[in-house]
């Protein structure tokens, strides 16, 4: 799916916008070739996690775009699909699959991310915490840009894929996620420290902090496509927080953003947010698309039709 | 932490007792069948706090508070417990006289709280409202009689619409 995707990103020229339209567009052609069940209850965060987990059973299979034009570099868009499947009430285990494509440069798969969240307190509380585990092997021409840690820096999207792509890093990243519910309102705090397993690195840090709220409480008792029951909206700060060996906000990139969300009943949900860089070391905008479906009891309907 | 089930019934593990001992095996099965029976009869009943269980909801009864309960359980309820309510596989009926006989307020702290080791997911991302929506969807359906039957008379009283939409 992510080379289909690309192969049609890559013949697209021209400004931001159109590259955005590009990446709406393959997004919802790749959402809409699998049959969609029903939308997922989850805030629209694109960096930001809440305590809210996959239902057990279900699996829900995600599509992230980015796009993003690094001043004095080429253009890029990324794609990422994600598969997410609740194992238990209290843990959900995922697997995202990255790619990108650069202009005037090349297409090329970047690798995977595992990753698990546990809900160490099995009922509601003011503040809910998730424990999160993610094994990461990317290779540096990842532009997934999922989560922000480190030094991370304009500088590192400009670098030519033929180099990035060589140097593979394997590493553990951890989050401790708190999340609150609130009169509708979600309000989400994540920090996040990683560590690069093969090299002597020093621990990375980062945050990513989110607020949403549906734009109606209450459902219509009618069947309706555009209700506001149906939309969210909210916004995203994130970025990163540097390192062991220097921490703090310097030498490093911040992003701000809203998002708007729209669930098409027994359909997929779509979701966009443009993250604006806050310093001189964050791209300028960053482009975000997701779209994402949730199949019920996954398994059981996959028995169900087996002979 | 033992391992939970997906299906949101109540676990019964078959463990294999270290000895062969038949008495051995008579207790731990005993036990296991103990413990499925206590859970069976909705031991997350006795965690609901009294505010909680005296909680009101305050669209008891009211058509479209039903239409709208109606649409948002068959988006997020009817796969595990059935478009009617009655339950598939494992998953529990919410016309059982148990969930029927739950006040609203028991229900509502379920639906927030979940049963997490049990497999019932947290709806707490659900808005409060739409939560009240759905039990007084779930409440208007009526118990199921023993002999199966359903208890219309109710239904259609709350919903002018009956139960399947």
């Amino acid at each position: 799916m992510i080379s289909r995707f690309a192969s049609r990103r890559i013949s697209c020229r021209g400004t931001d916008g159109a590259r955005v339209a590009v990446l709406l567009l393959g997004s919802i052609f790749s959402a809409l070739s699998l049959a969609p069940r029903v939308r997922a209850q989850e805030p629209p965060y694109f960096v930001t996690y809440s305590h809210a987990l996959e239902e057990p059973g279900n699996l829900e299979v995600e599509f992230r775009g980015t796009a993003a034009s690094p001043k004095n570099g080429n253009p890029f868009e990324s794609g990422t699909i994600e598969f997410e499947y609740g194992l238990k009430g209290w843990w959900t285990t995922e697997v995202y699959l990255s790619g990108q494509t650069t202009q005037n440069d090349s297409t090329i798969y970047n690798g995977f991310r595992w990753e698990n969240r546990v809900r160490p307190l099995l009922h509601e509380h003011f503040i809910n915490p998730v424990l999160y585990l993610e094994y990461e092997n990317l290779n540096e021409a990842d532009r997934s840009l999922l989560e922000i840690t480190g030094h991370d820096g304009v500088q590192n999207y400009i670098v030519p894929n033929g180099i990035e792509r060589a140097i593979t890093e394997r590493s553990l990243e951890m989050k401790l996620i708190l999340s609150s519910n609130f009169r509708g309102w979600n309000f989400s705090e994540n920090f996040i420290t990683e560590k690069d397993v093969n090299e002597s690195e020093p621990w990375e840090f980062g945050y990513a902090i989110g607020v949403s709220r549906p734009l109606a409480l209450a459902a219509s008792p009618r069947a309706c496509t555009f209700c506001r029951e149906n939309f969210a909206a909210g916004a995203e700060l994130y970025g990163g927080l540097g390192d062991t060996n220097g921490f703090g906000w310097r030498a490093t990139s911040q992003y701000l953003g809203p998002i708007v969300a729209f669930s098409i009943p027994h359909g997929p949900t779509l979701s966009f947010s443009p993250n604006f860089g806050l310093n001189d070391n964050s791209l300028g905008v960053i482009y975000r698309v997701k779209v994402s479906y949730e199949f019920q009891q996954f398994f059981r309907s996959v028995r169900g039709v087996l002979p | 932490m033992s391992a939970p089930n997906l299906s949101g019934a109540p676990a019964c593990p078959h463990r294999k007792p270290r000895n062969s001992d038949a008495t051995t095996r008579l207790l731990a099965g005993l036990l296991a069948l103990i413990a499925c029976v206590a859970a069976a009869n909705g031991s997350w009943l006795k965690h609901v706090p009294a505010k909680d269980r005296a909680r009101v909801n305050p669209y008891a009864g009211q058509a479209d508070a039903i239409a709208a309960g109606a649409k948002l359980f068959s988006d997020h309820c009817a796969t595990c417990h059935g478009e009617d309510a009655l339950g598939r596989g494992k998953r529990p009926s919410l016309r059982s006289e148990r969930v029927q006989d739950a006040t609203d307020g028991e229900i509502a702290w379920l639906l927030r709280n979940g049963n997490l080791a049990r497999g019932m997911p947290s709806w707490s991302m659900l808005p409060e409202p739409s939560r009240w929506q759905v039990i007084a969807y779930v409440k208007s359906l009526g118990p199921t009689t023993v002999s199966g039957s359903h208890s219309r008379e109710k239904i259609s009283t709350h919903s002018p619409q009956g139960p399947s939409r």
